[in-house]
């Protein structure tokens, strides 16, 4: 058993966990000490300088988050010296900052401006460095935007693209006074490996790196008497507008989001939950059809195992790293893409509605859908099948925009054709969520059984580490799938890129045998996609987590095959999964890149 | 193309295909061609499986690893404070009359680049300035004149 | 205290006779406890400019519990005007590599890097062949220390320990977290000794005269001797090994050019002293004796009249702005604002009272800095502008 350590704060004994360091035993002590460069989801950096502190019998200070507690050490936060150093600090940092904010995206939400609003920095006495510099503007990408005149230089940045996402597009480059964060050869954002899922601008402090804004756009479309404007919103935005409007994290607000886009003017509110369920369709069929062709067939051509397709930032990452594996992808395009095609046929024709007057726009919680809107190939409708992608946060600022009382919305429904939903479809938001939706339907299917779950709660594939594994055996199945009795389907889940690379290695060297693996880029799935709320961190992402698979259970149906919307186009429009019209509107194909 | 291929390869099964191997490969490749094109950063990001951004943040933030296209001589002059007390100006004055470039910049025939560095301690017989790896110290305008004629005549590599 | 030393001179580190393959065979047969309270009781530190007790830092490695552990040579001698380095590695390398063995003998390391500064790139081929003959030695003796160098590309931060370890495992050269320290956490993660070539060469001293005779050199808290790099305005350039301790007075009167304004100690991280601070101040670690301890490696740099020290001050910044890795903001930033500032003020733009809030934010910069470099910019600033404030100013 390890002894705890004392130590002193502000005069205060403490006792702490050995190994913790100044900063986690302050914050457990509900004291406040400020910090730039640190971040719970990543390593520590200790190179702002901000949350310095005085330890007692120490002539320098100390970073409290790099510096281990050790017994008997009596720390001060709030010392003269301390405070005045901050401040300079603040100073230091605002004289090299491009500091006009209110021309800047992150107005309102910005670390650096917080603390120097808390430090009272009233007037700057240094020398502004900002003309000497050649700050650039990188607008190249149609995901991010990186803007090096708002760079403090945290690193938390290149640390996000390193260690959560192994990716790698971001570094330090220079020395001294050249020092700045780039990429490879200072090329633009899009002509390197970033996959777009904008997992830096979550984790940047300040306006250096932001999501392409599409705002004006929008209102535009809408303002159109020709236009007629369709929007689609993803399962995780639910679970996360709410933060940016004055609700906790982890509350859900369908409703209220539905009465917000009515009031904003879209002419149909509908939703990409929709299509999931149709994803599940489409995507169970394929799997148990190359299941078909492995056991019965023996067809050498087809592969195992099938990956999930519907995270943008996932395609790009194999795109780029594991071009030779790109067979091994579902050929089903994104939730949101599928809706972008079929609202400008399918849609189009049930509303007698001309598709080249139709602006489908898509609010999701990521930022890599920016780019994905933008592939070459998605455009199987006869135009591009969706226009524009807004973030969340993106949503929020409309809202405010309109002047909209949030939180006194009433609770409004999706419209009709395509606004229905089952749980299934709802728990895409969360990772585990594709993997749960396709067995409660395809277990079903082979069987004629419910998934052997309580509540059909597949929980083995939930939860928050990095790569899950589950399998489930098929037993007894129905005649026409004879062949997978006795198989048991072995299913793995990953999310964050680099637990992505560690299955796809796992693949690479045959130590795994999987038939179905889920691949989200993003931490937490899409719920903590790029495009969500910010500040981001574990607890926030296990609240919204909660609260998807909250809104799973009070839903009336959780089966996607179940859903009647879902059902109804397959007859009047798709005829059967995997037919015709759907390899034609809703498959897709991909394309090998350069991996540096 | 295919030269610096070899090269790395070279490079890589001398030193190793590790990290920690990045910095002696980078160099190398730098003694060789002069510089490290963008071309020879990614052959080396593949050999070593590490991304190309980390290698390009490792070479730049060194001085002595170039990544923009470098003269056969690199000149480095010291422009530390003793070397700048002895008189730097007045060889730097020099070199730009002789080889008509500025701090920077390369001859059009691709000889030499003029660039300064700091301290290379040889301050008790300043001034002093390195060509490539050679040491030429207790300069004057006249030596320094002497010594660039001799390098003009060596043979191009 | 009154400093009363004349310059004492002393040939340890040069003279060469010849006798490494004795001492270094006679050592490894001593009992290592014992080693290692000679070298603490020597009361040797650091010549590299930390001044570390390097008895303390060896015996810290040595009980730090690892299944490999490094002896590494911080020969990525950068500091203006030092270059005493080189000429140890020119002339008697063997000393080094010996010393180097025996260190890993004590602490527990079969292998040692030499980090050579990539601008002693011409050093390189002989200190392989000394290596050669050395590494050929240990085999007949059976003792398993190989030595390797490992050379750097030309960044003065690289010579901070943990920056040196960053650079070695491939990576930029940005100093670390300290704590943990190199004697627990160094190279590769593994317990390390890193010392300077001097010390090194001191530390073989040592062992071979007994440290009685390197304690009795010196004075308190400043034992031995010390090689000093003098360049500028002098007639003497050049490398001498002196007693610490001796007066700077002393210093000038025999180096000087008869019109010493100044005397830079310590290179740019070190104090400027001016004329009249001469007498008083005396050349050693713990400033007792002065208020000036010797923060680097020994570099004297000495100027005269005719220097304008606004000059001087803006060669130190040039330098570290170029030289600061960038990582932490009170460095990277302050060195450009302290650039721009004196030069501001020179130009008239800014008034001779924003020297003040310089000097404020180089105290901020002392006090917050990630390493020694951000730390010790304040060192050269205050003494320039505190002591030179109109040649800042007209």
């Amino acid at each position: 058993m390890s002894k705890t350590l004392n130590i002193t704060i502000n005069g205060v004994v403490y006792e702490v966990e050995p190994g913790s360091t100044i900063l986690e035993a302050a914050r457990k002590a509900g004291i406040i000490i400020p910090t730039l460069c640190y971040h719970k989801d990543l390593c520590v950096a200790g190179n702002c300088r901000v949350c310095v502190v005085e330890i007692v019998g120490q002539a320098r200070l100390a970073a409290s988050c790099a510096t281990p507690c050790q017994e008997n050490m009596e720390i001060l936060t709030n010392t003269l010296k301390v405070r005045n150093s901050r401040k300079h600090i603040l100073e230091l940092l605002l004289s090299e900052h491009n500091a006009d904010c209110t021309k800047c995206y992150k107005n309102g939400n910005c670390e650096l401006q917080k603390l120097a609003a808390e430090y009272k920095i009233m007037s700057q006495d240094l020398i502004d460095l900002v003309p000497f510099k050649a700050y650039t503007v990188d607008r190249y990408s149609p995901s991010i935007i990186k803007d090096d005149s708002r760079c403090v230089r945290c690193q938390r940045c290149v640390r996000t693209c390193a260690e959560l996402q192994g990716v790698n597009a971001l570094t330090v480059a220079h020395k001294g006074d050249k020092m700045k964060i780039t990429t490879f050869f200072e090329n633009s954002m899009n002509e390197v490996v970033c996959t777009n899922c904008g997992q830096c601008v979550n984790h940047c402090p300040t306006g250096a790196l932001i999501e392409k804004n599409y705002i004006e756009e929008v209102w535009t479309a809408i303002a159109d008497p020709e236009k007629h404007v369709v929007v689609q919103t993803a399962p995780a935005v639910r679970v996360g507008l709410g933060e940016e409007l004055g609700f906790e994290p982890g509350t859900r607000v369908t409703g209220k989001m539905v009465a917000a886009l009515k009031n904003l003017g879209f002419d149909a509110v509908l939703d990409t939950d929709f299509t999931a369920d149709l994803t599940i369709m489409e995507e169970g069929t394929e799997l148990l059809t190359r299941l078909k062709k492995i056991l019965v067939d023996k067809d050498e051509k087809v592969k195992l195992p099938m990956a999930t397709s519907c995270s943008p930032g996932w395609i790009k990452y194999i795109e780029h790293m594991y071009p030779e594996y790109l067979d091994l992808l579902s050929t089903c395009k994104s939730p949101q893409q599928m809706f972008g095609a079929l609202v400008k046929t399918y849609y189009a024709k049930a509303r007698n509605i001309d598709p080249s007057t139709i602006v489908s726009v898509s609010i999701m919680p990521c930022t890599a859908k920016k780019f994905e809107a933008t592939r070459p190939e998605m455009h199987d409708s006869g135009y591009r099948d969706v226009d524009y992608v807004l973030t969340t946060r993106e949503m929020a600022i409309m809202i405010k925009q309109a002047g909209i009382d949030f939180m006194k919305l009433p609770e409004k429904k999706y419209d009709r054709l395509m606004g229905e939903s089952t749980g299934a479809g709802v728990i895409f938001g969360a990772t585990g969520g594709v993997m749960e939706a396709a067995l409660r339907t395809v277990y079903e299917i082979v069987t004629g059984r419910e998934v052997p779950f309580e509540n059909i709660d597949i929980t083995p594939v939930r939860g928050l580490d990095g790569v899950r594994e589950a399998s489930i055996k098929i037993e007894k199945p129905l005649e026409i799938w004879s062949f997978l009795d006795g198989v048991e389907l072995k299913c793995a889940i990953a999310h964050g890129l680099v637990n992505a690379k560690k299955v796809m290695e796992s693949i690479k060297n045959h130590t795994s045998d999987y038939h179905f693996i889920e691949f989200m880029a993003c931490p937490g799935g899409c719920l903590g996609g790029g495009g969500q709320p910010i500040p981001t961190n574990p607890e926030i992402r296990e609240k919204r987590t909660k609260a998807i698979y909250a809104e799973d259970a009070g839903m009336p149906i959780r089966k996607s095959h179940l859903n009647p919307e879902v059902i109804k186009i397959y007859k009047d429009f798709l005829g059967q999964p995997n037919g015709e019209m759907s390899h034609k509107l809703l498959h897709t194909k991909y394309t090998p890149r350069n991996r540096y | 193309m295919n030269q610096t291929h070899e090269l790395i390869t070279e490079l890589a099964d001398k030193h190793g295909r590790r990290r920690e191997n990045l910095l002696p490969i980078l160099q190398g490749v730098v003694e060789k061609e002069n510089y490290l094109s963008d071309y020879s950063m990614i052959e080396i990001a593949r050999a070593l499986d590490i991304p190309a951004a980390e290698v390009y943040g490792t070479a730049t933030f060194y001085s002595f690893l170039e990544y923009k296209p470098m003269g056969e001589f690199v000149i480095r002059i010291c422009k530390t404070i003793t070397c700048s007390m002895k008189g730097k100006n007045q060889i730097l004055l020099t070199i730009k009359d002789m080889l008509k470039i500025g701090v920077g910049e390369t001859t059009p025939d691709k000889k030499f680049s003029l660039l300064e560095t700091n301290c290379l301690g040889w301050c008790h017989k300043a001034p002093a300035m390195l060509i490539n790896n050679e040491m030429f110290t207790e300069l004057s305008p006249e030596r320094v004149r002497e010594i660039l004629s001799e390098f003009m005549k060596r043979p191009a590599q | 205290m009154s400093t009363t030393y004349n310059l004492k001179r002393a040939d340890f580190i040069f003279r060469n006779e010849n006798d490494w393959e004795k001492i270094l065979n006679r050592t490894l047969q001593r009992d290592k406890q014992e080693l290692i309270n000679e070298l603490i009781s020597s009361e040797l530190k650091g010549r590299g400019g930390a001044g570390f007790p390097t008895g303390l830092k060896w015996k810290l490695t040595s009980e730090a519990p690892a299944d490999q552990k490094y002896v590494i040579c911080n020969a990525d001698e950068g500091e203006p005007g030092t270059f005493k380095d080189r000429e140890i590695l020119s002339m008697v390398p063997f000393k080094v590599l010996s010393a180097m063995a025996i260190c890993g003998y004590i602490v527990g390391a079969s292998k040692g890097y030499i980090y050579l500064r990539g601008e002693y790139r011409f050093l390189k081929t002989d200190l392989e062949k000394a290596i050669a003959e050395f590494d050929y030695y240990c085999k007949e003796i059976k003792f398993d220390f190989h030595i390797e160098i490992f050379m750097g590309s030309g960044a003065y931060i690289c010579g901070e320990e943990t920056a040196l370890f960053e650079s070695m495992e491939g990576k930029r050269g940005e100093p670390r977290n300290k704590p943990p320290f190199p004697s627990f956490v160094g190279y590769m993660g593994k317990p390390t000794v890193i010392n300077n070539v001097e010390t090194l060469a001191h530390t073989y001293t040592i062992f071979k005269h007994g440290a009685k005779k390197f304690y009795d050199l010196g004075v308190q808290f400043s034992r031995g001797t010390k090689l000093f790099s003098v360049s500028g305005d002098t007639p003497k350039p050049g490398i001498y090994e002196l007693e610490l301790g001796m007066s700077l007075q002393d210093f000038v009167d025999e180096f000087g050019d008869g019109d010493t304004k100044a005397v830079q100690v310590g290179g740019a991280s070190g104090f400027l002293v001016p004329r009249k601070r001469f007498g008083e101040t005396a050349i050693g670690f713990k400033g007792k004796l002065t208020g000036i301890s010797l923060p680097t490696g020994g570099s004297m740099m000495l100027f005269n009249s005719s220097r304008s020290m606004f000059k001087v001050l803006d060669n130190y910044l040039e330098f570290f702005r170029e030289e600061s890795c960038g990582q932490c903001t009170p460095c990277r930033v302050g060195c450009q604002q302290l650039l721009i500032g004196i030069k501001a003020v020179k130009q008239g733009i800014k008034p001779a009272s924003y020297l003040d809030n310089l000097l404020k934010l180089t105290e901020t910069m002392q006090l917050t800095a990630k390493c020694g470099l951000g730390q010790s910019v304040a060192n050269s600033f205050s003494s320039i502008v505190e002591n030179f404030r109109e040649e800042m100013i007209y």
